[in-house]
This record gives C-alpha cells, structure tokens and sequence, in this order.
C-alpha cells in the first residue's frame, strides 16, 4: 500500500534526493520507494512509476514528498529517522585525497619541472621505448628493467651521449645518487667515494664494506652487466668515470666490473690512468699482479673496498691478510663439498672465483642453469638467474628455493659447508634471516641425527641503518647456527680453511705503468654534473616502492603508473609514435 | 601541412579555441538558417543512422517531428511515412547544428543561432523545451507537440525580438564565466546560466510589443526550465569546435556525438571524416522504479560541450552533480577532473573553475592521448527510457568507445603516409 508524507519547506538537489531513494529502498519491508520534491514535472514521474497518489498533488515544489510502498505501515518511522539520518550526514567521510595519478609523460613531467633522472621498471619490451622518451625529456635514465636488446641499449647510450646524459642499465638493479638510495639498494653512509659497476650485488658488498670499514659513498652507477661488451664499448662506464673525476665530493673512484673484452678493458685502463684521483679498480675473475701509480687493482669485494678506504685516508696501499677466526668444527672424513646458494650473483661468481682458486681447479667459473661452479662436488649457485626467477620472486624476496637448495644439500652426506648470503636494503625481504633460520636450524638437526655436523656460513650484505637492521639480522643467523662473516670473501675463505685450503693472494707492488696512452677524458655535461651533486628527483616509471624509498631518504619522486600505450596494442603503439614524431616536409 | 608537427598544429586548434567569440544573435526557424530543411528531411543526433537502426526514443521523436510538421495526421500514418523512405535523415552536425538526446529537427522548430565572431561561422541547436514528457526523449503525445507549435509561434519569436534589441546579440562567453564560478558544468547542471540568462533577457521581455498571456508563459517558462541554457551552450561549443577545425591538422577532437547505435568523433587533420563505434550504456542513478535494464544506449549531440571542455570535461566545476559520478564526493570528482587533463594539451584560461583552485577548463582532447592512455573523455548525460516517450528516467555518466579514437588517428597516420 502506498504511503505519502509530505515533508514541507525541505528544499534537496535531486541528485541528493536519488542517492537517498535508492538508501531507503534497500530497507526491510520497502517495496518501493520514491522521493523528489513536489514539482509539477515530478509529479509526473512519481506518475510514470505509479507512485502518483491523492495526497501528493498537495506538495508544492518547496515541499519534499516521499512516496512509500509497504505492507508494513509500523515501519514509516523508522523510514523518515533514516531519511533525516542521511539528510545530516551527508558528507562523505573516506574523502581522502589519493595522490595524484600520472598517466603520461607531459603530466609527470609538469609535476616534475625540476626532474633530473627516469627510473624504469616496467617489462623490458617497452623499456627501451620509455628510456627513449626520458632522454628527449632530457632526463638521465636508470633503468632497472632488463631484457633489452643490445642493439637497442647501444642506441639509448649513444643518444644519451651525445646528450649529455647517463643511461644507468638496462638490468640495473641498484644505484646511489647523491645519498638517495635508487632500486635495490643499501642505505650507506655519505662520503667521498664513487663506485661505477656493471654489477648490482657488486655494488652493495663493497659499498656495505666500505659503510663498515667508516668511510662512505657519494654516489654509485651502475652501468648494466653488457655495458663493457665490445658492442656497447663501456660507453656509460667512460662517461661516469668522467663524471666522478669531475665531481667536486668525490675523492677516490672504484671501478667495478666482470672481465671486459680486450679492446673495452684497455680503453678502460687508459682513461683510469689519466685520471687524477685514485682509482681502485676489480676486474672480478682477474687475479691482479700488481699495482699502478695511482691506480690499485684489487682481487676480491673485500680487497676493493679495503683499497679504497685506504687511498682514500692516505694509508699505505699493502696486501690485504685477511685474519680468519676458524671456528671449531668436526667433519665426518667424507664430508668434502662446499655448496653455495646464493641471492646475489656477483657474491656467488666472487665464492666460484676463490674456491677454483684455492682448489686449483682446472675447469674454472662457468655459466650454466645458475650454476657459477660445478665441479668436484662443489656447487655454486646464483639464483637469482633467470632459470630460477622465471614467473617466480627474486630470492632476495623469496626464500623459497633456496630452503629448498638448503635442505637437498643438507641430506647430502659429503656435504661439509653450505654458503649463503642475505641481501639487505631497499627492495629486499623485509626480515630474510627469520625466513631461513628455521630451515637452517632444522637442516643442522637432520644432519646431526645422521651423526654429521654440517657447517653453514654467510655474509650479511647491509649497513646498520638499512630498514631491515645488519645487527638484528646477523644475530637471528647467528643463534640459528650460521656462522656470519664480515664478507662474502671471509665467508667463502673460512670455508676453505675449514677444508684445508688455502686462497693464496700475491703481494702487489706499484709499477710503473706499462704503455702511455693518449686517453681523453669525456666532456662532462652540466646535467650529469648536476645529477652527482643534487639530491635526485625523479620520475618513476614502474614499482611504486622505489618511489616510497627515494621520498624516505630526500629525493623527490614522481609517481608515473605507467601502462603500456594503446593498452600494448603494437600497430597503435607505431602509430602513435609515427605521429608523435611527424615532420612536414 | 602547414604546421611542422602534430603539436604545433594542436596547439593551433587550441589557440582558437581559446580566441572564440560565440555570441547568441538570434532564434529563427531551422529552415530559415539549414535550407535543406525546405524538404522532407529530419536532422537527428550523432553520426548517420538509418531508420531501422535507430533505438525508440529517437523514431519516437521523428513521429512526433512528422505529426509537428503535418506531414501525416496520426502516429500510424507517421510511421508508415517513415518506414517508406519518403523523409530523408541528416546528422544535425552536417548542417552546422547540434540536436540534445534524439535530436530531432524539422524545419519549422526554432532553434538558437550562434555566432562565432572570431571566425565568422554559426552554428544552431532547438530550444530546451524542459522534462517531462518531451520530444528529445521521444515522446510525441498531443501535449509534446502542442508544446513545440508554442514554442514556434510564442516563444520563438518572443526571445528573437528581445535579441535583435541587442546590438551586437549576447556575449556567451561571459554568462559561461560567471555560471562555470556559479556552480554549473553546462551538461547536467545550467541552472546558474539559465537564470543568468533569464536576468539578462527579462528587462528586455517586460518592454517588448506582445501579447501579455503569453508574455507570462514566456516568462514562466524561463523561469521553470532549468536546463534551458544546456542548449544555447550546445550550440555555442558547436559554433567554437567548428571554428577552431579550420585548422585540418592535428588530432584534436572536434566533435563528440551518438546516435544510440554508434558513438562518432571527428579530428582536426580528418576535417569531417566520422569514426564511429558502438556506444556504451550510461551508468548513473535512476528515477524510482526504472534500472539500468531500462536505459537506452548513449544518445544526443550534447556531448559537444564534453567536446568544448566543459560538460563530465569540467565535473569537478559543479560540486552539486559530483556525485552522479558514482558513490563518491567531491574527492573523485577531483580525480577524473585531474585524470582528463591527461589526454587534453591544455587548459583554457577563459573559464577558471573556482573548485580547481581557479586553473581553467580542459582544452583540446588529444585523440593520440586517448589511445595511448586508454582513458577516454568523460561525458555527463541523461538516460533516457528505451521505449520511446517515457521519457527521462535518470541522469549519470558515460565514455565514448576507444575504437573512434583508433580509427582516427590510424586514419590520420595513414593521410600522413604511414603505411599500416
């Protein structure tokens, strides 16, 4: 039965009065329901929707009327307390406003007038495509995103040469600029040394090192693991060493890379030697004989951080012995192999490196399904190689595989040490050692019901002011039996210890250099100057927490919720860029 | 092309844009100003349609256009004339003029004409003719088109006599101004226009030679319709988008329309080439009693002022209708208005919205900024019944298709040489 109450002199808008109608219509016992002011118009609908009753045509448009259609009469009370209920309180209470969403580039960069760098994590189709769009918005680009083609990565660097801008990547997982953390990276106290490396993990144990050892980092680039290929000829790794030779707050440079070709290392060298602060420089794999004026080679992570520490104080530059604590072990005689699990690459080809070394083995490092080292018995293992991280988390975010890894090495009886490392910093587990230490507990337990006593070492890779906390996380490896090193070199050469083997490293001298060369050292830009000595601001194109970590410490992110164009359509995408950069003739 | 880039040609249409001067000279007979209304022809909304293919409301308004003109006596003989072919169908936009919901238009209708006196062009629109039962939304009873024959005879001429006393017709641009810092976003809410429109011509109407009984109705009439300046705005956004696609480059959208079967735009560089696809439903809120399984699919030439800038373009200038936007407030309206400036080049500084901390109204819908974004213009409107003549049965917002925005700059691409 319909039911009308005229609520005269209650003036709502109409949307006020629809938003309210649907309300009251979801009530127990509400057939129908229907509330607008009483305009000759409205009456008509109320018409239209057979609401249209005696006592209605009494409402005039001042007047609210609401038309009800129940079988309960007893429920219009509860009806109008509703009514005024939503009348009152009409303010939406969870107005929060969101941050503003960036779409395209012509709104991030209006937010970001002042932008110095492009940060990009999106899939590696579309990176080289964005890079390019960030170096004609005169940006310098770090791009974290791999699966580049090389042929596109030697454009972008040769675009961004010429330029006068740094493309830091493409697969370049970490970086510091001016103090702000970029990506995948540790919070290292500032200081005055530069670290240009074409790897990620490189980066973070000789800058952690460095952190530990007191001194600190003004800026790390990272160059991307294909920058010192004979293709890209270390064209973003000449221009940042110039770049740091430049740079007013940078006293001694570190050089960080994998063996480059020939032509690259001696371009390399050439300008390292005309360079006027020192320089310590790892070709990791290399096993360096000696030293130049100026210019120290070192052998492991440890050694380059120890080196530069040490140019960097005006100590004497002298061989690194490194002083093992052996802890007290027993092994069951068979009990010969060293397994290596490890989440950062460039720490399990430096434990391949050192264990070849001291076992003299003729096979030396290989690269195959992961595997750094696979000889003998001995096994490294880098997991975060693309076999293992296909469709799956990084295992610097998941512990998964490697307690997995840990427990079939475990059941192993020739197993005698299993190594490991854990990455901390920006982008890594917020608490990986609480994700290992029961596997590891248990695995010691299982081996020590079979009689053996199985040894398990590690190196923490972080600084005490890391989010995660070195100390925190040492001691949980700690009390779950793993023996931690101060270094992944310590790590891996107590290991070798433990077997009776022994890293035997050679007393470098200084020589005089063997060749002049007429090295030139690279113009640098005002932009990348700028870049090295300004706290970064920075359109992140990709994961959202990258942008979270620049805002923490200083920098300025902008926040681009980037979508492939033309929702990834590949005929749209040529069409918009064949107009984008259309020309009349 | 004149232009070395598709930015510099945008920027030309927008600076045009930004120059145009709509004034309202006049309200005549449609025949007077579109001559090929003389015949038997009906203009209607959106891009070309074929009588079959139109949804109720709009046959429903050519039925009630037909027993208008007297070119049958009853709704029987309407439809057979119009089954049989004999009445010849014209989109509005290809004779200069914009048509709301249906759109229909017969020659003897009055409608708005509007000049742009930047570039010399004009454009026209019919008469708002208030809710209810109306034409727009097919409804073609006795009352409907006893209303259209008043608004011919009485109301017309009326508002043309209180405009020729007008030396140089009234000056859009700045009514727009004041209503847009009023509180109206000229699509679903012109309140504040119309009575800044009412106050304009009612000095005027007090003084004008006529007939008191009607001078009344003319008045009440005014003061009654809330939306009677959605179509003066029409065709004042028709009047500037026409200007500024003189400029035949570049990819700003000129036009923005539905038919109820097919959503069209045009571009600047494809000067009146339609790209058409099927149109989407609109969501919003309902009168009681009426669903979204009630609602006719997206209709009328009113999103020229979507086109213009203003419109769902402008949400966040009128507060009031923010929440057809959804179940949010004035926060969401803030994040579409700030969404669309993505995929316009810029803001026209004539019309600065006060809820907007004073920035302007969007300006220039860049079709490449559409596809690449995938975000399309936001259009407020409302929904019609899909049975013809039941009229409104609530108000809410719709987006027009991707698939136009495709075709057109993969049509422009092409014109330019791309080989697809």
């Amino acid at each position: 039965m319909l039911h009308t109450i005229i609520k005269e002199n209650a003036y709502q808008d109409s949307i006020v009065l629809m938003l309210l109608t649907n309300k009251i219509s979801t009530m127990d016992h509400v057939n129908r329901v229907s509330i607008m002011m009483g305009t000759p118009a409205n009456k008509d609908i109320f018409g239209g929707s057979g609401l249209r009753t005696a006592e209605l045509e009494a409402a005039s448009a001042n007047d609210m009327a609401i038309v009800l259609d129940t079988d309960e009469a007893s429920i219009i009370d509860a009806v109008l307390a509703e009514v005024d209920e939503f009348l009152t309180s009409q303010s939406i209470s969870d107005d929060e406003v969101a941050e503003e969403s960036v779409r395209t580039w012509d709104k991030a960069m209006k937010l970001g007038k002042d932008a110095n760098m492009a940060m990009l994590s999106i899939p590696g189709t579309y990176a080289a495509l964005e890079a390019e769009k960030a170096l004609d918005e005169g940006l310098n680009t770090f791009i974290f995103s791999d699966n580049m083609t090389i042929e596109d990565e030697l454009h972008l660097k040769q675009k961004a040469h010429e330029k006068g801008l740094l493309v830091m990547g493409p697969d370049c997982g970490t970086g510091i600029i001016n103090g702000v953390p970029m990506a995948f990276t540790n919070i290292v106290r500032p200081g005055r040394i530069g670290i240009v490396g074409a790897s990620g993990t490189g980066i973070q144990e000789v800058s952690t090192i460095i952190d530990k050892l007191g001194a600190g980092v003004t800026n790390a680039i990272g160059t991307g693991g294909r920058d010192l290929s004979e293709k890209i000829g270390g064209i973003t790794m000449l221009d940042s060493i110039a770049a740091l030779e430049n740079d007013q707050n940078t006293d001694v440079i570190v050089v960080i890379s994998k063996p480059p070709a020939k032509v690259v290392r001696d371009k390399v060298v050439a300008l390292l030697r005309k360079v006027s602060k020192p320089v310590v420089a790892i070709f990791l794999g290399e096993k360096p004989t000696h030293h130049e004026e100026n210019l120290y080679f070192a052998y492991t992570l440890e050694e380059t951080a120890e080196l530069a520490v040490a140019a960097l104080n005006g100590t004497e530059i002298k061989a690194i012995e490194a002083e093992l604590s052996l802890p007290v072990v027993h092994l069951q005689e068979n009990q010969t192999h060293i397994k290596g699990y490890y989440s950062g690459g460039t720490l399990a080809s430096e434990a391949g490196m050192l264990i070849a070394d001291a076992l003299a083995l003729k096979e030396g490092l290989i690269k195959q399904d992961g595997f750094v080292l696979k000889t003998g018995g001995h096994e490294v293992i880098d997991l975060g190689d693309d076999m293992y991280t296909q469709g799956k988390p990084h295992p610097m975010i998941d512990p998964e595989k490697r307690i997995e890894m840990l427990k079939a090495a475990a059941g192993d009886p020739e197993t005698a040490i299993i190594l490991l490392d854990v990455v901390l910093g920006y982008g890594a587990h917020d608490d990986m050692a609480s994700q290992l230490a029961p596997a590891i507990k248990e695995v010691k337990e299982t081996a020590k019901a079979a009689g053996r006593e199985l040894v398990v070492l590690g190196t923490v890779v972080g600084t005490k002011s890391d989010p995660q906390n070195l100390f925190r996380q040492k001691e949980i490896l700690e009390e779950a039996g793993v023996i931690v090193c101060d270094s992944n070199n310590k790590a891996v050469r107590t290991a070798l210890a433990i077997l009776d083997h022994e890293v035997k490293d050679t007393d470098k001298k200084v020589e005089k250099e063997l060749a002049t060369t007429d090295a030139v050292i690279p113009v640098v830009s005002e932009k990348v100057t700028a870049l090295l000595q300004t706290k970064p601001e920075v359109i992140n194109l990709g994961l959202k927490s990258f942008s979270e970590a620049i805002r923490e410490t200083g920098g300025k992110a902008v926040q681009f919720d980037w979508r492939p164009a033309a929702g990834g359509d590949v005929t749209l995408q040529k069409v918009l860029y064949f107009l984008d950069h259309y020309t009349a003739k | 092309m004149t232009y070395q880039t598709i930015d510099e040609a945008n920027k030309a249409v927008a600076a045009k844009v930004v120059a145009s001067a709509p004034f309202l000279l006049d309200v005549v007979s449609a025949k007077q100003v579109i001559p090929v209304l003389e015949g038997k022809v009906l203009l209607h909304a959106g891009p070309p349609i074929k009588w079959e293919n139109m949804t109720e409301p709009m046959q429903g308004s050519c039925i009630g256009a037909v027993l208008f003109e007297e070119w049958a006596a009853d709704e029987a003989s309407a439809k057979a004339l119009l089954e049989s072919g004999a009445i010849e169908f014209m989109p509005c936009h290809h004779v200069d003029a914009v048509g709301p919901m249906g759109g229909i238009t017969s020659g003897n209708m009055p409608v708005f004409v509007v000049e742009n006196k930047t570039d010399k062009n004009v454009a026209y629109c019919t008469m708002n003719e208030g809710i209810g039962a109306v034409l727009r939304f097919g409804a073609y009873s006795e009352e409907v088109v006893n209303r259209l024959r008043w608004m011919r005879d009485v109301l017309g001429p009326a508002l043309s006599k209180v405009l020729h006393t007008l030396a140089n017709g009234m000056n859009l641009n700045v009514m727009i101004a004041k209503a847009i810092a009023m509180g109206d976003e000229f699509h679903q809410r012109n309140i504040a226009a119309s009575l800044a429109f009412l106050k304009e011509v009612a000095p005027i109407l007090v003084d004008i030679e006529m007939d008191e009984a009607e001078r009344k109705q003319v008045m009440k009439f005014l003061a009654d319709t809330d939306q009677f300046f959605l179509n003066i705005m029409m065709a004042a956004s028709k009047a500037v988008m026409d200007g500024a696609r003189m400029i035949q480059e570049g990819t700003i959208v000129t036009a923005m329309c539905r038919n109820g079967e097919n959503f069209g735009i045009r571009i600047s560089g494809m000067g009146d080439e339609w790209f058409t696809a099927p149109v989407n439903t609109p969501q919003g809120l309902y009168f009681t009693g009426y669903s979204g399984e009630d609602a006719n699919p997206d209709i009328g030439d009113s999103a020229i002022t979507e086109t213009f800038g203003v419109g769902g373009m402008a949400m966040i200038a009128a507060p009031a209708v923010t929440r057809f936007v959804g179940t949010g407030g004035f926060g969401d309206a803030l994040a579409i208005s700030n969404e669309m400036m993505e995929i316009v080049i810029d803001r026209n500084p004539n019309f600065t919205v006060p809820t907007w901390d004073f920035q302007g109204i969007c300006l220039g819908i860049d079709a490449r900024k559409v596809v690449e974004t995938g975000i399309t213009p936001v259009i407020n409107t409302g929904i019609a019944h899909k049975k013809a003549g039941v009229g409104q049965i609530g108000a809410g917002t719709v987006h027009p298709p991707l698939a136009c925005f495709e075709k057109a700059i993969v049509a422009y691409a092409k014109k330019l040489g791309m080989s697809i």
